[in-house]
């Protein structure tokens, strides 16, 4: 089999691989065929041994594993320690994170022990050819990395021609995830290295979270409200249509800020990427951040009292009105077909 | 205890608020027209230094690299109580991705002595990118804390509470490190008035021109670093030391979908909802 290796760091929440990183196994199979190389996930922590498996049913063909109890906590020191370690042994040409807190945590002190490239919060990686204007000189096969920038307004095209492994962190959501194949095997690759106590720089004392209350990226419909909206108290009307609809509450950035909802509904540039069949925008304008996180929706239904708001350029259902009016009547239509 | 806190900051055009009026008649942003401003989260970082420096004493140095404009930004730390400040401005910088920049800042804070905490916004509004902290940390081999909401020092440890998906944690680490500063954390005090009135003269030595000989002894000079007084070679710095390039820029065109419009009355959402359900949308 080939040497050439595609390698997924992967991350542990609550005592599985992150729905991310399954995303990126499968992206990194797609990347690998095309490189004639195998795809490789890096798993670190305590009692982590028993993910490998899953690793593999979701695409990997080796599987570097790091299971000390010194692993236990995430620590930004120790465990860039050990993808260096992993990178440094297997070379990979490529090396994927997920886009999440830890893992733009991790990647880019990897990048600077390994001098590597590394290109933050892409939303599409590719494999292809590049000539560099400036010498002439042609690359073959370099990963090609998209990534939105200021606020969403471009997308830029990044390559990493020479220096290696070509490294990204990849945003939650935007791969596609694939299914899991129980029946394929692959190799596991214990870490071998030394973790000394003075690479365990930082230490929880304490952690408080709460359960992730809302599912956006899975749902089928997403009613948002935004500024228009007016209050907290108000947002009850969007929690509302939300309800009759059987559908999902997000916000506009706006919203979140004015603390009218939580930031875990915040969908847009900084917070979630939806694609629902159904998108409803009560009082959002539609600034670009917002756009970058709904346009791929099916069908978009805007409601603002702005006839001007950009949101009306992407939407197919335009309702020119106050949203104070507007949402009852809808909620009224929905209850009264029993939808 | 006094500590040397060390901010790390950017200018950055403000594109957090693209409206309408911003955008280009092709549906792009007209980037040009974005206001340069202090980077949010980096003041957020330089709220936290003067708080520190309020508890326990200390001093107050400023670091940004970037063009000659990015003067301003310097103008407005002092405004806000910065103790020092200085501009790491080149040619050779150019260019830098977000490696080849933490080469510079790394160098830049050595070379300005013994530091307890660095600190800097966890990023910047206009790249998104997140890097540079983490980068930076580690070109100068100290422990990071990224997300930081708020932190206490008490001898040569801190303690920070830094914000995780859902909730926060507390993380402690020996001094010195660096933290980057999370968009949670309070938010900066106005500049003082009659600090304002002082430093508004307060100029690089390209901007005085001859009459930087008579602002350095009233300490309104200031200091700019380029490549050869942090001693730092070409193949680090700026486009030649950034393994990244960017290889094309694509402006998003939003574009324009045909928009059924729907009456806001009874008769009209309803019409509406009954489209959806024939369309299989509901």
């Amino acid at each position: 089999m080939s040497d050439r290796e595609v390698m997924i760091v992967a991350e542990v929440q609550e005592g599985r691989i992150a729905d991310v990183s399954l995303e990126l196994i499968g992206k990194g199979a797609d990347l690998a065929s095309k490189l004639g190389a195998r795809v490789s996930a890096v798993i670190a922590g305590e009692g982590v041994s028993s993910l490998a498996q899953d690793a593999v049913a979701h695409g990997c063909d080796v599987v570097c594993v790091a299971d000390r109890p010194e692993l236990a906590d995430y620590c930004t020191t120790s465990y860039a320690a050990v993808v260096c370690h992993f990178v440094n042994t297997r070379s990979p040409e490529v090396v994927i994170y997920g886009a999440t807190p830890q893992g733009r945590d991790l990647a880019p002190r990897v990048a600077s022990k390994l001098k590597a490239g590394l290109t933050a919060d892409c939303t599409g990686l590719d494999i292809g050819d590049w000539k560099d204007p400036a010498t002439k000189k042609e690359y073959k096969n370099l990963l090609l990395q998209t990534r939105p920038a200021f606020g969403g307004s471009i997308i830029a095209t990044i390559v990493c021609p020479d220096a290696r492994p070509q490294m990204s962190t990849v945003r939650e959501g935007v791969m596609i995830m694939g299914e899991s194949d129980p029946s394929r095997t692959g190799e596991v690759v214990e870490f071998d290295g030394e973790i000394p106590a003075d690479l365990l720089t930082t230490k929880v004392l304490d952690r408080k979270t709460e359960a992730k209350r809302v599912n956006l990226k899975g749902a089928n419909i997403v009613v948002s409200g935004g500024m228009g909206v007016g209050s907290r108290d108000d947002f009850k009307l969007i929690h509302r249509l939300a309800k009759a609809l059987g559908g999902v509450v997000g916000a506009s950035r706006a919203a979140v800020d004015s603390g009218f909802i939580e930031k875990d509904h915040q969908v847009g540039q900084t917070g979630t990427t939806v694609r629902p069949k159904l998108y409803i925008a009560a009082g959002i304008s539609g600034s670009i951040q917002h756009q970058a996180g709904m346009h791929e929706s099916s069908c978009i239904i805007a409601i603002n009292i702005d006839p001007e708001a950009p949101i009306f350029h992407l939407a197919h259902y335009g309702i020119v009105g106050d949203l104070k009016e507007v949402v009852p009547r809808m909620i009224e239509a929905a209850k009264a077909s029993g939808g | 205890m006094p500590y040397n806190l060390v901010v790390l900051a950017k200018q950055v055009p403000d594109t957090e608020n693209i409206t309408g009026e911003a955008m280009k008649e092709d549906g792009t942003v007209n980037r040009g027209a974005l206001p340069a401003i202090f980077n949010p989260e980096d003041l957020l970082a330089l709220e936290m230094a003067l708080s520190l420096r309020d508890t326990y004493g200390g001093r107050i140095s400023v670091i940004t690299m970037g063009p000659p404009a990015a003067a301003e930004l310097l103008r407005d730390s002092l405004y806000h109580g910065a103790d020092e400040v200085l501009l790491l401005s080149d040619i050779k910088f150019a260019g830098a991705d977000t490696l080849a920049t933490s080469v510079v800042l790394a160098e830049a804070v050595r070379k300005l002595g013994d530091f307890d905490v660095v600190l800097c916004g966890s990023q910047a509004i206009d790249g998104d990118t997140a890097q540079v902290g983490p980068q930076t940390a580690d070109k100068l081999d100290v422990p990071q804390i990224t997300y930081v909401e708020s932190i206490e020092l008490s001898g040569k440890t801190v303690t920070a509470r830094r914000a995780i998906p859902g909730g926060y944690e507390t993380v402690q680490a020996a001094l010195p490190v660096l933290v980057t500063v999370h968009g949670t954390a309070p938010s900066a005090r106005p500049a003082g008035a009659k600090r304002l009135m002082r430093f508004k003269k307060a100029k690089t030595a390209a901007e005085a021109g001859d009459d930087a000989s008579a602002l350095e002894p009233k300490g309104l000079l200031l200091r700019q670093w380029g490549m050869a007084d942090l001693g730092l070679e070409e193949e680090r710095c700026g486009k030649k030391g950034s393994p990244t390039s960017v290889v094309k820029i694509q402006s998003v065109v939003l574009a324009k979908t045909d928009t059924k419009d729907i009456k806001p009355t009874d008769d009209g959402i309803r019409g509406l909802l009954d489209e959806l359900r024939e369309e299989h949308i509901l």
